[in-house]
């Protein structure tokens, strides 16, 4: 069979039929299927179609557990439902999916309101992208300290495969924390702009709060900056940038993994 | 014996292989990340585990630094979820190799697979979808698990569904199409009662007969599992492979029916959502192990003796 003719026969299998409902409700029971003694199977369809979108809410209800813990239970699975019949997973990896909720989620009528919505998303996303990561060594203190004072500016960084930077105009890095949990949750008087920081050394996740200049300073380590460039970029976005504590800061959170001297 | 020879060699990388654990004749459970610390502190058990392949294809972190814990103190059971057998389309290459690459970090003593389909075009659909008995849908189905079983170049064992609707244009039975699988593939069979039970019930016939009909003696594994149970469109019982609960009581007794029959085969009691405590699914695995260990004992002068 050509390309051509394999595409063709595929589109009208079964498969093809039966599958074009399941993340469409109003498609009616396909043709060709029925319960016992060729009776009817609209119910016995809905099964698969009932399995198929609960199924997929509950793995966004997995990866996104703080958005469900602000929102509550009834919205989250209705926003969750649009976004799996919109935009259904194409891996079958479940841990892959819902990259495009946060941005969903930003868009979504009802949420309109929560402005920081999408952003304690993202953070939740970076939290499983952390999880899954390959597993590396965390750079020790002592390779950093082998350094010559004379190259330090030269050094540039190698990002550990877990390490994650999420910037926002809002305080989601307080919002995700205060709502991943089980703690309570208060009301929050901020409306500070938050960059997350988010790692994983060994295996425990790390979500932390930047301070300022961080997340551009870090970027630019992590897209093959030298230290010497980084800080000054740092530097020239605020003068609050402190690049001493910086350093401590990203050795201490195993952003990365191993150094050496460019040129 | 050449072949436990070489299994004991270095891997080329290096690493250190994981013990070649025997499961004949035992029960097991799937493997559920909130168990880790209880089963840690229980210690090593008799039984065997069974892990969905796809919840550890990601690239490192706790689960594959969990799953190689319970690996160096138990036989393992690698069970496909996604393969997608049953579609009409390719198989998904990339996602075969992801499965190939896991069977050989973590030597599963068996590896098992669906007769389903899970992905169209290119949605992934996270449920196990049925398929229409036919001349044509044998064929791919054959070619499906041949392309698996040469990537893996072992045997798979393919599982019987749990099904809601049938098909019209199915000329077959399912028994009949699964027997000729193992025919055509030389692949072995996973047979999951639980799934026997909702079926029968689900199309109006005795589970009795599809067992009489289905090829017992290719089976390397069972499954148990909990149902639970709606009507359809006229009020019928209409059965619902849940695995949210304990393992009914009309499958314990077809369970009997096959171990009697068939003799000691690894079982495995699967629970994948509401999932209970520990000690819970443990004495659902020691329930089945005690359905094992009687027929074991009544076979073992055979044993003995070969």
């Amino acid at each position: 069979m050509s390309l051509e003719h394999v595409e063709d026969w595929r589109r009208s299998s079964f498969a093809e039929r039966f599958a074009t409902g399941l993340t469409d409700p109003t498609c009616p029971t396909p043709s060709g299927v029925m319960g016992p003694r060729g009776k009817g199977a609209v119910k016995r369809y809905n099964v698969y179609r009932n399995n198929v979108t609960v199924s997929l809410i509950d793995a966004l209800v997995a990866i996104y557990p703080a958005v469900q813990r602000i929102t509550g239970t009834d919205f989250f699975r209705a926003m969750a439902r649009f976004h799996v019949r919109a935009t259904p997973p194409t891996s079958p990896l479940l841990f892959e999916y819902g990259r495009d909720f946060p941005a969903f989620i930003e868009g979504y009528k009802y949420a309109q309101d929560m402005p920081w919505l999408g952003d304690v998303a993202r953070i939740e996303r970076a939290w499983l992208d952390a999880y899954h990561a390959p597993d590396g060594p965390a750079l020790p203190a002592a390779t950093l300290a082998q350094v010559p004072d004379d190259r330090l500016g030269d050094i540039i960084f190698r990002a550990h495969p877990a390490t994650r930077i999420v910037r926002s105009a809002y305080p989601a890095v307080a919002i995700f924390a205060m709502n991943r949990g089980d703690g309570p949750a208060t009301s929050l008087k901020s409306s500070a702009a938050e960059d997350a920081l988010i790692t994983r050394p060994d295996m425990e996740v790390d979500v932390r709060l930047l301070p300022p200049g961080n997340a551009t300073f870090l970027a630019s380590l992590i897209n093959g900056a030298t230290l010497a460039e980084a800080a000054s970029i740092a530097l020239d976005e605020t003068s609050m940038f402190d690049l001493t504590a910086s350093i401590a800061g990203m050795i201490e959170a195993g952003i990365f993994t191993t150094l050496y001297l460019g040129d | 014996m050449d072949a436990v020879m070489q299994k004991q060699d270095a891997r080329p990388d290096g690493r250190l292989r994981f013990p070649t654990l025997p499961l004949g004749g035992l029960a097991g459970t799937s493997f559920k990340p909130e168990h880790f610390k209880a089963i840690l502190r229980d210690g090593p058990q008799r039984g065997f585990f069974e892990v969905h392949a796809e919840n550890y294809m990601g690239a490192g972190g706790p689960p594959h630094r969990s799953l190689q814990r319970i690996r160096s103190e138990h036989p393992l059971s690698l069970h496909g979820v996604c393969m997608s057998i049953g579609g009409p389309q390719p198989l998904d290459g990339e996602h075969l190799g992801r499965f190939c690459a896991l069977v050989a970090r973590y030597e599963p003593a068996l590896i098992s697979e669906h007769l389903a389909w899970s992905t169209h075009q290119s949605t992934f659909f996270n449920d196990l979808l049925p398929l229409p008995y036919t001349e044509a849908t044998l064929d791919y189905v054959c070619s499906h698990i041949d392309q698996v079983q040469d990537a893996l170049r072992q045997q798979i064992l393919l599982e019987n569904p749990s099904t809601y609707v049938a098909f019209e244009n199915s000329t077959m039975s399912e028994t009949d199409f699964i027997r000729t699988i193992v025919r055509r593939t030389g692949c072995a069979l996973l047979l999951d009662i639980n799934n026997v039970f909702v079926s029968a019930g689900n199309h109006g016939y005795p589970a009795l007969d599809y067992l009489a009909n289905f090829p017992l003696d290719e089976v390397r594994e069972i499954h148990l599992a909990g149902h639970a149970e709606q009507s359809d469109d006229e009020g019928e019982r209409l059965l619902i492979d849940s695995h949210d609960g304990p393992v009914a009581d009309a499958v314990w007794k077809l369970y009997e029916i096959v171990v009697a029959r068939c003799g000691a085969i690894p079982t495995l009691v699967e629970w994948d959502s509401n999932i209970p405590e520990w000690r819970v699914l443990k004495a659902e695995a020691e329930a089945a192990q005690l359905i094992l260990d009687r027929s074991s004992a009544r076979t073992v002068t055979i044993e003995h003796v070969a």
